[in-house]
């Protein structure tokens, strides 16, 4: 029987491995996007899960207002890329280093 | 539900609808007028503090099921945000007219801020907090991208977004596991059933509240979260600056008081311990940090770390009077951190930002006045008697003495003294050194007359601060 653990599980994994996709890529921008999103996707899993075990829709409900925020972001989140690239020609992670101390 | 019961909200309401009205009526204005934009957003600031006043009910009240709170904390905190934002408008009016770059945008994007700010202010749910967050970072990540052409706003919009996105992601990380554990969103059902069901104060819900001091202290700009700020503060525009060293904070103060005092005051022992290594870290960090810098803004944002280190040890007390001086620091800091960044707009000009340390050096000889007021404002910072900040950095040393930490009161006293350096270099470059720079300043005389007072508002609220701690302790009771 799959129970809250199992979700809850899933979706510790799911953080873990957004988080650590954050620190560890160094490339590309857009795949740091990706890990963003994947971020929020692991608590949308987590508040799925907790709202049908104590049987209260406020976690659903929450789920929404997070996937409604999170288009907005990542819209905001590719203009600043555009306006980026346009300026450096580049969307490198190690190049963003112009300012120090 | 009638229309009067929304009655509370009447701020936000008004302010989205005030919004609206100036985006729409920018539109049809051409570029030599845009000036009225700017008109347009400040009388709705003005119009947004009369109906913050008028609209107040008798007693603290809350709607919508409880998840957005009227008190009076959150009438001084949104006249506060309001009346600061207007200022940095002000600030900012003559140095975008000169920079070309007076658009109608920047000031929309602040009054969406300033809702932001406001619905956190009311929030009385996790829920209505978090879209109150957002509604301010997105607005704050647009600001910054503002200066489409230059390549390190850009570069320190996509830092922001992405440590604001990870910041928001552990925020709500802990809020889900917050509402597992409690079954409800609201801070007042949180904090009844952590106080009915003492079982719950464990492993889980401590795992959830770790993330959420995490996601706040990201939002505050404290070490070891941090490194965004001195990068933005550097990067950005000078306005836009100034917009996310002041009003903001008062949004990340309404954060720490609703969430970890009213919602989570049940496990105060377990946060205590993580806001006071935060807090200690950033004070030293902060100060010793800012030392080495030669741009004023990072500097600036660098004392802003040392500063929120102050403003969190208050928090870290944890009795009604440590709220309170918390309350008073971050009004005080914020008129301070708004009248700096004031005058290095005052000093920038066309194809000139007066950013390096260096750039004040002589300025008592080209406007003995201005020098007069940065000195205000840097002794102000410092918390040199009779300055305000002293009265603010005293009330935090007491309180912490208060709970018993001689050992933490003796840290910030030292700190302090560190942090009086930097501030003390700026002011030795105005006064004692020689003038590179001869220009005379552009900004019109009602900025001047505004920066003027703000500057002597630093000191006369340092010669008497009583009513306004007497104000901060009214409301947090």
């Amino acid at each position: 029987m799959i129970g809250l653990y199992h979700y809850l599980t899933i979706s510790a994994i799911l953080f873990a491995l957004a988080v650590a996709g954050i620190f560890i890529n160094r490339r590309n921008l857009i795949v740091l996007l990706m890990c963003i999103e994947l971020v929020l996707l692991a608590v949308n899993f987590n508040f799925v899960a907790f709202s049908r075990y104590l049987g209260d829709e406020t976690g659903q409900a929450f789920v929404f207002f997070i996937l409604t925020v999170a288009a907005a972001e990542a819209a905001i989140g590719l203009a600043i890329l555009v306006v980026l690239f346009r300026n450096r020609r580049s969307i490198n992670v190690q190049e963003l280093d112009s300012m120090k101390g | 539900m009638t229309i009067s019961d929304f009655l509370p909200a009447a701020p936000e309401i008004s302010l989205l609808c005030s919004i609206c009205a100036v985006l729409l009526i920018d539109l049809f204005i051409s570029d030599e007028k845009r000036v009225v934009t700017f008109w347009l957003a400040l009388v709705a600031l003005l119009l947004n503090i009369w109906v913050v006043v008028v609209s107040a009910p008798p007693d603290p009240t809350t709607i919508f099921d409880g998840s957005y709170i009227y008190d009076p904390l959150s009438q001084v905190l949104k006249v506060a945000a309001t009346a600061v934002v207007a200022l940095g408008f002000f600030y900012a009016r003559d140095y975008l007219r000169q920079v070309g770059m007076l658009k109608g945008e920047f000031f929309v994007l602040g009054l969406f801020g300033l809702l932001g700010i406001m619905i956190m202010i009311s929030a009385g749910s996790l829920l209505t907090m978090y879209l109150g967050l957002e509604t301010l970072s997105l607005a704050l990540y647009a600001l910054v991208a503002f200066d489409r052409e230059s390549p390190q706003a850009a570069e320190s919009a996509m830092k922001y977004f992405v440590l604001g996105a990870i910041a928001s992601g552990a925020l709500l990380y802990g809020i889900s596991w917050i509402y597992g554990v409690t079954g409800s969103l609201k801070f007042a059902e949180i904090s009844q059933s952590i106080a009915v069901r003492p079982e719950l104060n464990d492993v889980p819900l401590w795992f959830g509240m770790a993330f959420l001091v995490v996601g706040i202290a990201f939002k505050f700009g404290a070490v070891p979260f941090h490194m965004w700020l001195p990068d933005v503060y550097q990067g950005a525009r000078s306005p836009v600056t100034l917009y996310i060293a002041s009003a903001p904070k008062l949004a990340a103060l309404a954060l720490i008081l609703r969430v970890l005092v009213d919602g989570l005051e049940g496990l105060h022992g377990v946060w205590q311990g993580m806001v006071m290594v935060i807090a200690v870290l950033s004070l030293v960090i902060g100060n010793v940090v800012a030392i080495a810098q030669s741009n004023i803004k990072r500097m600036l944002g660098y004392s802003a770390i040392a500063h929120v280190g102050f403003i969190l040890l208050a928090v870290f007390a944890g009795s009604e009077a440590g709220y309170a001086a918390s309350l008073f620091y971050t009004l005080t800091y914020v008129i301070m951190a708004a009248g700096a960044f004031g005058m290095v707009l005052l000093l920038s000009r066309q194809g000139f930002e007066a950013e390096a340390i260096a750039d004040f050096k002589g300025l008592n000889a080209r406007s003995p006045w201005f020098a007069l007021m940065m000195l205000f404002f840097m002794f102000g910072m410092a918390g040199v008697p009779p300055w305000v900040g002293f009265f603010a950095k005293l009330n935090v040393i007491n309180v912490v003495l208060d709970a018993g930490f001689p050992g933490l009161a003796i840290l910030m006293v030292l700190a302090s003294v560190v942090g009086a350096y930097y501030y003390l270099r700026v002011v030795w470059y105005m006064y004692f050194e020689r003038a590179e720079d001869k220009s005379v300043f552009q900004a019109g005389r009602d900025t001047r007359a505004l920066l003027s007072l703000n500057g002597l508002a630093v000191l006369a609220l340092g010669i008497a601060p009583g009513w306004l701690l007497a104000l901060c302790l009214a409301v947090i009771g």
